[in-house]
C-alpha cells in the first residue's frame, strides 16, 4: 500500500515539475488543508533555486525591516488573479483569502547569494498559516520543516567582520509566537506605512496587487536611508519592526504590558520609566525598560545587547547584536529628558 | 489534477483521527523529534517521552489543544536545557486543556515552563530544577501560567528559580496544592489574579515562602481573593537573589508569607516557623506609580488559625536590628506597614504595625509599636473553595 501511495508521489512529483513551466501559483495548494512538503509545489518561483517569481508574485520592500541576524531577505506578495489587498489605512493590507507572502533568507558566501530558508504564510480560508522550508545544500529544492532547524553559517557583516553563527530557522509554532494577534496568525510587515516609500504602493498597484496607491498619513522612516525621519520617529518605527508584533496588547507579549507599537502614545506603555513586570534576570539589575537619558541603565537596551537566551530581546531569530538598531535606540534614550 | 494528487500525498493534518500516543526515546535528534511530535500532534493525543535524559538545544513549544504530555517520572525523563541556545523558556504552551505531567525540566536559560493565555492547564508531578542551585542568573520562573482561565499546579517541585518557583500572573481560577518549592527567590506567588487557592504546599529554603502581590501599570490588575490555607512555609533563609529591579529584589530575606496591595486575601491554617524576618508581611506597594486604575494598598485580609514558630530573630530591612533589640530579640512575626484598610488578624501572636499612613511613604517616617489583633480567635473564611472543571481533576487521579 504505502508503495502505491509513493509510486503515485512519484509520479504526480515528476508530472508537476516537467507541467510547471507555464503554469502560474498552484491556488489549490496554498488553499489545501494540508503541509505540503516542498516550496515548489506551491509554484511561487519559476525557476527551483526560487529567484524567479511566477506571475503576480510581487517582491516589495519594507521601509523599517526586521533585523535577522544581517540575512538578506527576499520578500514577496502574492494574491489570487482577479483579486486585490484592500487598503486599511496606515495599517497591515487586507489580503483576499487565497494570498500569500512569501520570505527568504540568505546570506552572501564566497560573493554569491545563498538561500538557507523561504518562509511562507498562506491565507487558507480557516485563517493564516505560516510555515518554514529549509533549502538543500545544491540550492535545488526547499522542504519543509515544522520542527525549525540550526543551520551553522559564516558570513561577512555590514561592517566587514566575518561572523560564524549558529542560524536559526524558526519552527512553526515560532513563526506564530510572532505572527500573532489574539492568538490568530497575522502577517506583520506590510502595513501601508511600512510600504510607503515613496515609489512602492504606486508599484504594487501597477501589479494589480492593489487598487489604486493610498496616500499614507504617517510613513515609516526608510532604515537604509539614514536621512529619513527623525530620531524619535527612526528610533518608534524601529522599535514598531523589531518588538511590537509581540509587544502589543495583543501579541505573544501582552503579558509584560510594554507595548511598541508606532502608534502607542503613553509614555509608561513604551517603557519610559515603566518597571518590568515578570522580566527575571533580563532587566539586568536595571529599574526601567527605558530610563530617559540614561541608556545603559534602561532594560531595553540592556537586553538589545544580550546574546544569553534568558536574556535575549528579540527571543527568537537572533544570535548576534544588531549594533547599528542598539546605536539608533541608544542615542534615542541618551536624548531624553 | 496534478496539484490534487500532490496535496493528497502531502501530510494532512485537519482530517479528523483517532487519539494517539506518539512515543519519544531518549537519544539523537531529541530537539527536532519532541518539537516535531508537540507540533504535529491532533487534539486529543498523547506525546509520550519515555525515560532518561533529553538535551535540548532550543526551546520547546506546544500549540495544538486537548494534548498530554507525559514522562516516565519527574526523576526518570529529563529534558535538560545546558546547552540551550534560543527561546525564553524550556517549554512554551500556548494551547488549551493542556496536561504536562511526569518529567523534568533542567538548567534552562530563561523561565522552565511558560504556558501563556492555555486556558485549563493542568501541571502535575513535574520537577523544574536549576541544578547549581540559588544562582541571580538561573531563570525567572519555574512554572510559569499567565493570562490563563482555570489554572492547576499539582504535585510539582521547583528548585532554584531567580524569580518565583511557582508563578501565577494575570490569571484566574487556580489551585496550587501539594507543591514543594525550594531554594527559590519565592516560593509561590500569586501576582494580579483573580480566585486562587494554595493549600498542602510546602515552601522552604525560599528568600520569601508564599507571595500574593497585585502591581501597577499592568493590563491585569485588581488581584482579589486568594486563599493560602494548610501549607508548611518554614525556615526561607536563602539569601535573596533576585536580579535587582524585579519587584522579589525587594522581598526581604526571611520571609513567610507575603501580601502585597491585594484585595480579599484569607490565609489561615498554615504553619509558620523559622522564617528570620517575619512569618506574615502585609503591606501596600511603595514604589512610585501613577497608575489611576491601581489599588496600592492591602484590603480586606483575614489572617487566622495559623500555627507559628519562631521568626523575626534575623530581620532584613533597614531598622530591623533596632527593632529586634527593641522587642527583646525578636522582631514580631506578623508586621504590617499601617496603610492596609480591613485587616483582620486573629493569631495569638505579637503584632507589629510600622504606623505608616499612606502607600510609598519612607520607612524613616514609620512610627513601629504593637498593634492590636482581634481580641479572640475568629474563623475568617468568606471566600468559596475553587472549582475547576472536572476533566482538569480527572487527569491527576
Amino acid at each position: 500500500m504505502r508503495l502505491i501511495v509513493s509510486a503515485a508521489a512519484l509520479l504526480a512529483m515528476a508530472l508537476s515539475l516537467g507541467a510547471r513551466e507555464p503554469m502560474g501559483v498552484a491556488d489549490d495548494v496554498i488553499l489545501s488543508d494540508g503541509l505540503p512538503r516542498n516550496l515548489a509545489d506551491y509554484g511561487f518561483f519559476k525557476d527551483a533555486a526560487g529567484w524567479k517569481p511566477n506571475d503576480r508574485v510581487v517582491a516589495y520592500q519594507l521601509n523599517m525591516p526586521l533585523f535577522t541576524d544581517y540575512a538578506d531577505k527576499y520578500r514577496f506578495i502574492y494574491v489570487p488573479e482577479g483579486q486585490q489587498a484592500k487598503v486599511n489605512g496606515d495599517g497591515l493590507l487586507e489580503f483576499p483569502i487565497g494570498s500569500a507572502l512569501i520570505k527568504s533568507f540568505g546570506y552572501e558566501i564566497e560573493g554569491r547569494p545563498r538561500l538557507l530558508e523561504t518562509r511562507v504564510l498562506l491565507h487558507r480560508t480557516d485563517g493564516w498559516l505560516a510555515l518554514p522550508y529549509v533549502w538543500n545544500d545544491d540550492q535545488s529544492a526547499a522542504t519543509l520543516k515544522v520542527a525549525g532547524k540550526r543551520i551553522p553559517v559564516t558570513f561577512t557583516d555590514p561592517s566587514g567582520e566575518k561572523q560564524t553563527i549558529s542560524y536559526a530557522v524558526p519552527n512553526k509554532n515560532q513563526c506564530k509566537e510572532c505572527h500573532s494577534l489574539s492568538d490568530a496568525v497575522t502577517p506583520i510587515g506590510p502595513k501601508a506605512r511600512n510600504l510607503d516609500d515613496g515609489i512602492q504602493l504606486a508599484n504594487l498597484a501597477a501589479h494589480g496587487i492593489i487598487g489604486q496607491a493610498p496616500k499614507v498619513a504617517y510613513p515609516m522612516p526608510v532604515w537604509r536611508n539614514t536621512g529619513t525621519g527623525s530620531l524619535d520617529h527612526r528610533a518608534r518605527a524601529y522599535l514598531d519592526a523589531n518588538c511590537a508584533h509581540c509587544h502589543n496588547a495583543n501579541g505573544s507579549a501582552s503579558n509584560s504590558s510594554l507595548f511598541l507599537t508606532y502608534e502607542e502614545n503613553i509614555p509608561v506603555r513604551f517603557g519610559i520609566e515603566k518597571r518590568p513586570v515578570a522580566a527575571g534576570r533580563g532587566a539586568g539589575n536595571h529599574d526601567f525598560s527605558i530610563a530617559p537619558g540614561d541608556p545603559d541603565r534602561s532594560i531595553m537596551i540592556y537586553r538589545l545587547k544580550s546574546l544569553d537566551p534568558g536574556i535575549a530581546m528579540p527571543e527568537v531569530g537572533r544570535s548576534m547584536v544588531h549594533t547599528e538598531g542598539v546605536e539608533l535606540l541608544s542615542r534615542w534614550i541618551a536624548e531624553m529628558q | 489534477m496534478i496539484r490534487t494528487l500532490l496535496v493528497a500525498t502531502a501530510l494532512c493534518l485537519s482530517a479528523p483521527t483517532l487519539a494517539k500516543t506518539i512515543t519519544i526515546d531518549a537519544g539523537a535528534d531529541a530537539q527536532e523529534r519532541i518539537q516535531e511530535a508537540l507540533i504535529l500532534a491532533e487534539p486529543g493525543d498523547v506525546v509520550a517521552l519515555g525515560a532518561g535524559r533529553f538535551d535540548l538545544t532550543d526551546g520547546l513549544s506546544l500549540d495544538v489543544d486537548n494534548v498530554t504530555v507525559i514522562g516516565a517520572g519527574m526523576d526518570q525523563t529529563v529534558l535538560n536545557f545546558a546547552g540551550q541556545l534560543g527561546a525564553g523558556e524550556g517549554l512554551l504552551v500556548t494551547s488549551d486543556h493542556v496536561v504536562l505531567r511526569d518529567f523534568a525540566i533542567e538548567d534552562s536559560k530563561g523561565d522552565g515552563i511558560k504556558s501563556k493565555g492555555a486556558d485549563n492547564i493542568v501541571y502535575y508531578q513535574l520537577r523544574v530544577e536549576w541544578t547549581r542551585g540559588p544562582h541571580p542568573e538561573n531563570g525567572a520562573y519555574a512554572i510559569y501560567p499567565v493570562e490563563s482561565k482555570n489554572v492547576l499546579v499539582d504535585s510539582v517541585t521547583t528548585i532554584g528559580s531567580s524569580d518565583a518557583g511557582i508563578y501565577v500572573g494575570q490569571s484566574e481560577n487556580i489551585i496550587v496544592r501539594n507543591s514543594v518549592a525550594k531554594f527559590n527567590v519565592a516560593g509561590i506567588e500569586i501576582e494580579n489574579s483573580v480566585g486562587a487557592d494554595v493549600y498542602n504546599n510546602i515552601a522552604v529554603n525560599n528568600t520569601g515562602g508564599i507571595l500574593v502581590f497585585d502591581l501597577p501599570n499592568i493590563p491585569k490588575q485588581g488581584g482579589r481573593e486568594v486563599r493560602v490555607f494548610d501549607n508548611i512555609v518554614v525556615d526561607n533563609n536563602t539569601p535573596n537573589f533576585a536580579p535587582e529591579g524585579n519587584i522579589v529584589a525587594e522581598v526581604p530575606t526571611g520571609m513567610g508569607i507575603m501580601v502585597m496591595s491585594h484585595y480579599e486575601v484569607e490565609v489561615f491554617d498554615n504553619i509558620i516557623a523559622e522564617n528570620g524576618t517575619g512569618n506574615i508581611l502585609i503591606v501596600s506597594y511603595s514604589k512610585g506609580q501613577d497608575d489611576p486604575n491601581y489599588n496600592p494598598k492591602p484590603i480586606d485580609i483575614r489572617i487566622f488559625e495559623n500555627k507559628h514558630g519562631r521568626a523575626g530573630y534575623k530581620p532584613a530591612f533597614p531598622g530591623g536590628e533596632q527593632l529586634k533589640a527593641a522587642f527583646g530579640g525578636a522582631v514580631p512575626p506578623i508586621i504590617e506597614d499601617g496603610t492596609g484598610e480591613n485587616i483582620l488578624i486573629g493569631e495569638d501572636v505579637a503584632i507589629l504595625t510600622l504606623g505608616l499612613t499612606t502607600p510609598g511613604q519612607s520607612l524613616s517616617e514609620a512610627k513601629p509599636a504593637l498593634s492590636q489583633g482581634a481580641t479572640e480567635p475568629f474563623d475568617g473564611r468568606q471566600l468559596k473553595p475553587i472549582i475547576l472543571p472536572q476533566a482538569m481533576e480527572d487527569a491527576v487521579k
